[in-house]
């Protein structure tokens, strides 16, 4: 623990043996490719693949109605809403699939796409969702009996007359609607399967770029188990990943169409997503638009918030939230302060936009909770007069008061605020730069300094709350040591880079003194990995990595009988260092974990099982709630409006660390994730629901000039009901820097009027305001 | 109608006839089973299919096959001999330059030709000449340590070290 | 993403090349670097028929000094005018655009001539040329002609090169003492077309007195546009506060920008007269030194 060992998994990767689903060629394998709409809402009035199936290579043609005779054309979401597989009469986005064309080689199957003419009658589409519910508003989802508008469900936490009242008599109530932008995960591997169904021993094997693959594997047999693939005859493997972010956690409709195809051919199909096809179909995330309101004292004391929120959710809620969760996590927006009132309200309505609401490297919305919190939090100190850092250390829950209840029914583990926010002042002699500011601003220089303290909320989750689909949400490890000490586990989790097969080795080692090299680690196959949910929400140290820890001390317990046995003394007579059990008193007189290992399969006790096997499923009693202090730097150019973030600091707590150097890589990485959508990412659609940037020359994924040297840190408090004190990280970045970059630039613009930008605020955007307020060029404060 | 060419990858000669339109990376994917190289968008704009073409390094999903026809062609698979590491490679395992791994080839074979001509750059240099390759998982702080590690040790001098700097 | 089928050529020669023009008419695209047409072939938004790939043809590839006229060979990368000395010393707008054109990859690719060939108002080399008063040579089957570069883009991907040509060659003048010029785009993002670019070229007299003035812009209209008035505007004058905010004032509304993702009309004007204003200082920085 705590040692940055190099990572086990980088060699292959390095050399270019990684195994990623495209890599994968089963003898036989025909490809798929998919027809799109180029309507947000049209009728489809006939389809016709005649031309296609001329086409050299092209073997069939996949519709709806095709689909339709065995019931497969519509799918279940993961929040038992509904989603087509393929339509039969009328399509709900611009890019969804409407037919599939089956072919010897990718460059056939692409001939004839091009080849299948489908006559549309386009209808107008709902885009605003501001506008989805008014009276005149279309019913979209008329395939629902009864339905007769587009409201999907209406959620609320908090107790609401009281958080009125304490609006209703504060001194001071700000208030400001801000828009989380749909943005798109847009991991460098895009998603893609290879559906393998072999008729003879009626068994799919499906290799497919999924977060939790056991999760799938239930699904299917849920969903298809009435046509013989029952649970036992499929096999899913999720192979190395190229980046998840949530975005490979639904299951698409391109997955099931493959599996259709080989089921019904039995060929193996792969279907590999192009860049802009997994822009424009899979999953969004975000697109939260919340009116957010901070009542509280004229000294800056924080009474309570308000936060109601629009959800657009496109066609159908194919959110990847638990079910008892339709808006994931977003009550934790009341954030690291400590008050005691709060009401959160959120409605989701359907558009002509695709289906999602997936993480974006984020637990569960808890990115949109945070980034309304820390906004009105800086909001509030504007209009207190104080500085915002000054107004957090005053309003921050104090280390002593965890377990600290929040307002909307969490029970905080454990955190230490002010020490993480001290230390990213110190870090940037914070007192220093506001005098710098002050210099800049009677010159008419535009530098903004921005702080996000934030709270993450992660590990889900304790199983009376949390479940998928009904499966609650525990994960699990097993571990298998051989008779020469060495060892092979298995876990229901599934890395994307997280670094998971040196991870748990060092977890394993650190609880069993076996080097963490001679520890191999194995994902991805639910043959033979124990049952678990996955990886997403950063819920893999927290759940499975606690499983680890609990499976080796099984098996450190089972160590300790053998040991007695080998060494004649009793269990109450030794100790344990990592590696060995020895007699108390008598250093001399031990036992090795390897000899130990070595007697369980050779000389074990007389009564006592043979071998040296342990599993354990982890159903966390809580969940656990990382935090952070972020603060940004940022100069803007006061006649271009180029945003140069000249300095972001990182101060992480997520308890104990394992790998300090893998830590620091979420942390990295999960910054430019939440400069992204800070600053470039976002998905724009047009009125008549076409998107406009549905390639990577027009969606603006960071590269290494935009993301700038990162300064991380951290303080540790670790997780007092983890076993190992850990808390999980992977997220925390990509929630708290959006609203330090968003605070450092309203911050830059403030004594101007400015108090609130939407994100991503570009230079257009800033250029704006500047020019509306009077300020391009420079203006003296 | 189909073409004849011979393209060598990684110092072996492939001749093979082809449509005109066949990409190089298909060629090097699906023709020759190199999966080492990737494929990550359609519009030239992620890097991850970077590959040598006599020693420059392009985007192989943006040339045709037919285009390296008579070309040296070098991949991932040989930077190193096998189960050896190109200073690269050792580079960014020692710096934890990769996560997912999915854009790193693309990101050696185009910091290969970096170093090739600017031995010793700076991390600005060094950000301008990746800003070809997407990466999504690391915020590229370490790839730049990664590659300014890599330089040091095909220079002969010391390498840093590469233990984490924290605040 | 995969492109149309189609016939490939690769001619030795330019009489070659030309000859297979002639014979496959508009049908036939001319092969260059490449990364502006096979993307669009990829997402099938063009189909040629035929591609000439004319990578193969030698002697198209040269950056010299020759008869007062710096002249570049079309099928010169945009890596080796980063990389030349030439280039380096005497004309760092090069330097300042190739920089900024996509990425080191697609430079290795990207040619000079395909740039300026593509007829393309967001490329940026046209504003360079415009600049420098290039000459841009063009060879048919008979003979090769100098086209002066105002005379060479037409409307949107239309240019003075026929169907039945080829981009040979670019000839700049060789700038007097006493010049500079630099170049610089807008870019939401690093490989990003411009949101806008100028590029300015200057020659300034001992007292000070701008003898030399060109100024082109990038993506701001439907062809890359000379900032004519801006350049009278600086002509004769010295290079005060005044005559800059005047050429750059001129610049700015005489692009005729359109409102994109990258930004409204307004802005993109403004945008324009704050890189004219700052390119002539850069230039002017570069003459005096």
């Amino acid at each position: 623990m705590g040692h940055s060992m190099k990572r086990k998994e980088d060699n292959r990767f390095l050399q270019g043996k990684g195994n990623y689903v495209d890599d994968i060629k089963l003898p036989g394998m025909l490809h798929m490719d998919i027809v799109r709409s180029p309507y947000a809402y049209a009728k489809i009035k006939s389809i016709n693949t005649e031309e296609a199936l001329k086409v050299p290579g092209v073997v069939a043609a996949v519709t709806g109605k095709d689909l339709e005779q065995y019931n497969l054309h519509w799918m279940p979401t993961l929040m038992s809403d509904t989603q087509m597989v393929l339509p039969t009469d009328t399509v709900m986005y611009q890019a969804q699939e409407v037919v599939a064309i089956i072919a010897t080689d990718r460059y056939a199957a692409r001939d004839g796409k091009e080849k299948v003419i489908v006559e549309y009658e386009p209808m107008k589409p709902v885009m605003d969702p501001h506008k989805a519910l008014d009276a005149d508003a279309p019913v979209l989802r008329t395939d629902k009996e009864g339905k007769t508008d587009n409201h999907i469900w209406h959620w609320e936490v908090g107790d609401k007359e009281k958080t009125a009242e304490v609006f209703n008599n504060a001194d001071i109530v700000v208030k400001e609607q801000m828009h989380i932008p749909r943005i798109h995960v847009a991991s460098i591997e895009t998603c893609g399967c290879v559906a393998s169904y072999d008729k003879v021993d009626n068994h799919l094997t499906m290799y497919m770029t999924t977060q939790a693959p056991h999760a799938i594997r239930t699904v299917i047999a849920l969903v298809a188990g009435h046509v013989g693939l029952t649970e036992e005859k499929v096999r899913v493997i999720s192979p190395d990943i190229g980046g998840g972010f949530g975005g490979k956690v639904p299951v698409y409709p391109g997955y099931v169409i493959a599996i259709a195809v080989s089921f019904l051919t039995g060929a193996p199909i792969k279907w590999v997503e192009d860049r802009s096809e997994n822009l424009q179909a899979d999953s969004f995330a975000r697109d939260y638009h919340i009116t957010a309101e901070m009542a509280g004292t004229k000294e800056g004391k924080i009474l309570a918030t308000r936060f109601k929120v629009l959800a657009d959710h496109g066609y159908t809620d194919a959110s990847a939230n638990p079910s008892k969760f339709p808006t994931g996590l977003f009550s934790i927006g009341t954030g690291s302060y400590d008050y005691g009132t709060a009401f959160m309200e959120a409605d989701a309505v359907y558009t002509n936009k695709p289906p999602g609401g997936v993480a974006y490297r984020c637990s569960f919305r808890v990115t949109e909770a945070v980034h309304a919190i820390e906004r009105m939090t800086d909001r509030f100190a504007l209009e207190v007069g104080k500085d915002p850092a000054t107004l957090r250390f005053e309003n921050f829950i104090k280390k002593d008061q965890f377990p600290w209840k929040s307002p909307t029914g969490w029970e905080y583990d454990s955190g230490d605020y002010h020490a993480g926010l001290q230390k990213a002042m110190d870090h940037l002699d914070y007192w220093s730069l506001r005098k710098e500011q002050e210099e800049k601003r009677k010159r008419g220089e535009l530098m903004g300094i921005g702080i996000s303290t934030f709270t993450e909320i992660v590990g889900a989750g304790p199983s009376k709350d949390f479940d998928i689909l009904g499966i609650k949400m525990f994960d699990s490890a097993e571990i298998r040591v051989h008779p020469t000490g060495k060892a092979i586990a298995r876990f229901g989790t599934k890395s994307q880079g997280q670094g998971h097969e040196t991870t748990y080795a060092q977890i394993i080692a650190e609880e069993l003194g076996i080097p963490a090299e001679h520890i191999q680690i194995e994902e991805g196959d639910t043959d033979t990995a124990p049952y678990g949910l996955g990886t997403y929400a950063s819920r893999s140290t927290p759940t499975a990595g606690a499983a680890a820890a609990i499976a080796a001390r099984k098996l450190r317990e089972k160590a300790k009988k053998i040991a007695a046995h080998l060494l004649e003394v009793s269990e109450d007579d030794l100790e344990w260092e990592p590696g060995k059990f020895y007699v108390k008193g008598a250093p001399g007189k031990a036992k090795t974990i390897q000899e130990i290992v070595f007697a369980a399969y050779t000389n074990h006790p007389q009564g006592m099982e043979a071998g040296f096997e342990a599993t354990h499923y982890y159903d966390p009693p809580n969940l656990t709630f990382p935090s952070g202090a972020y603060i940004c730097v940022v100069d803007i150019d006061n006649e271009t409006a180029e945003i140069k973030v000249r300095r972001f600091v990182a101060i992480d707590d997520c308890g104990h660390i394992i790998n300090p150097m893998i830590v620091q890589g979420q942390v990295h990485g999960g910054l430019t994730q939440g400069i992204a959508p800070a600053m470039y990412e976002e998905l724009i659609y047009d009125e008549e629901g076409n998107i406009l940037n549905g390639t990577l020359m027009d969606y603006l994924v960071p590269t290494a000039v935009e993301s700038p040297s990162w300064e991380t840190g951290h303080t540790v408090t670790p997780s007092p009901h983890h076993p190992i004190g850990a808390k999980g990280v992977g997220e925390s970045p990509t929630v708290g820097a959006p609203p330090a970059i968003a605070n450092a630039i309203v911050d830059a613009l403030s004594p101007y009027g400015v108090t609130h930008l939407d994100i991503p605020i570009t230079p257009f955007k800033v250029w704006k305001v500047m020019k509306e307020k009077g300020i391009l060029g420079g203006k003296p404060v | 109608m189909k073409k004849n060419i011979t393209i060598t990858v990684n110092g072996t000669a492939h001749t093979a006839e082809v449509e005109p339109r066949l990409l190089l990376v298909h060629f090097i994917r699906e023709n020759l089973k190199m999966t080492g190289t990737h494929i990550g968008c359609d519009t030239s704009s992620c890097g991850a299919c970077t590959v040598l073409m006599n020693g420059k390094s392009i985007k192989s999903c943006t040339v045709l096959a037919v285009q390296a026809n008579g070309k040296e062609i070098k991949t991932v698979e040989g930077l190193a001999p096998q189960g050896e590491m190109h200073p690269l490679q050792e580079g960014f395992k020692e710096n934890h330059g990769l996560h997912c791994g999915f854009c790193t080839p693309g990101m050696l074979m185009r910091a290969c030709e970096l170093l090739e001509k600017n031995p010793s750059p700076t991390e600005e240099e060094i950000r301008w000449g990746i800003s070809g390759n997407l990466c999504r998982c690391t915020g590229y702080n370490n790839i730049v340590r990664a590659i300014q590690w890599a330089g040091a040790k095909m220079r002969g001098e010391e390498t840093p070290s590469s233990e984490p700097e924290f605040v | 993403m995969i492109p149309a089928h189609f016939t490939y050529e690769a001619p030795s020669s330019l009489d070659e090349a030309l000859a297979l023009l002639e014979q496959h008419g508009d049908e036939a695209k001319i092969l260059a670097g490449g990364h502006s047409l096979l993307p669009m072939m990829k997402l099938r938004f063009a189909q040629p028929e035929t591609l000439i790939d004319i990578n193969g043809i030698p002697g198209l590839s040269y950056i010299k000094e020759e008869d007062g006229f710096l002249k570049i060979g079309a099928m010169t990368r945009e890596s080796d005018l980063e990389d030349s000395s030439i280039i380096k010393s005497k004309y760092p707008i090069f330097t300042d655009a190739s920089k900024l054109i996509a990425d080191p990859q697609v430079r290795n690719m990207g040619t000079i001539g395909g740039n300026i060939a593509h007829g393309d108002a967001a490329n940026d080399h046209p504003a360079v040329m415009l600049a420098l008063r290039a000459q841009v040579e063009i060879t048919g089957k008979e003979s090769s002609r100098m086209v002066p570069i105002d005379e060479f883009f037409f409307g949107f991907y239309m240019t003075a090169c026929q169907w039945n040509e080829i981009v040979t060659a670019i000839h700049i003048p060789v700038p007097s003492a006493g010049s500079g010029n630099a170049y610089h785009k807008l870019e939401r993002k690093v490989g990003d077309y411009a949101t806008a670019g100028a590029a300015v070229a200057l020659a300034v007299d001992g007292s000070g007195t701008v003898t030399y003035a060109g100024i082109g812009l990038t993506n701001v209209n439907s062809t890359p546009l000379r900032a004519a008035r801006s350049e009278e505007a600086l002509l004769g004058k010295k290079l005060t506060d005044e005559t800059i905010a005047q050429a750059a004032q001129y610049a700015s509304e005489d692009c005729n920008p359109s409102a994109d993702l990258r930004g409204d009309e307004e802005y993109k004007r403004a945008m324009v007269g704050v890189l004219v204003k700052r390119m002539i200082h850069k230039a002017a920085e570069r003459a005096m030194d």
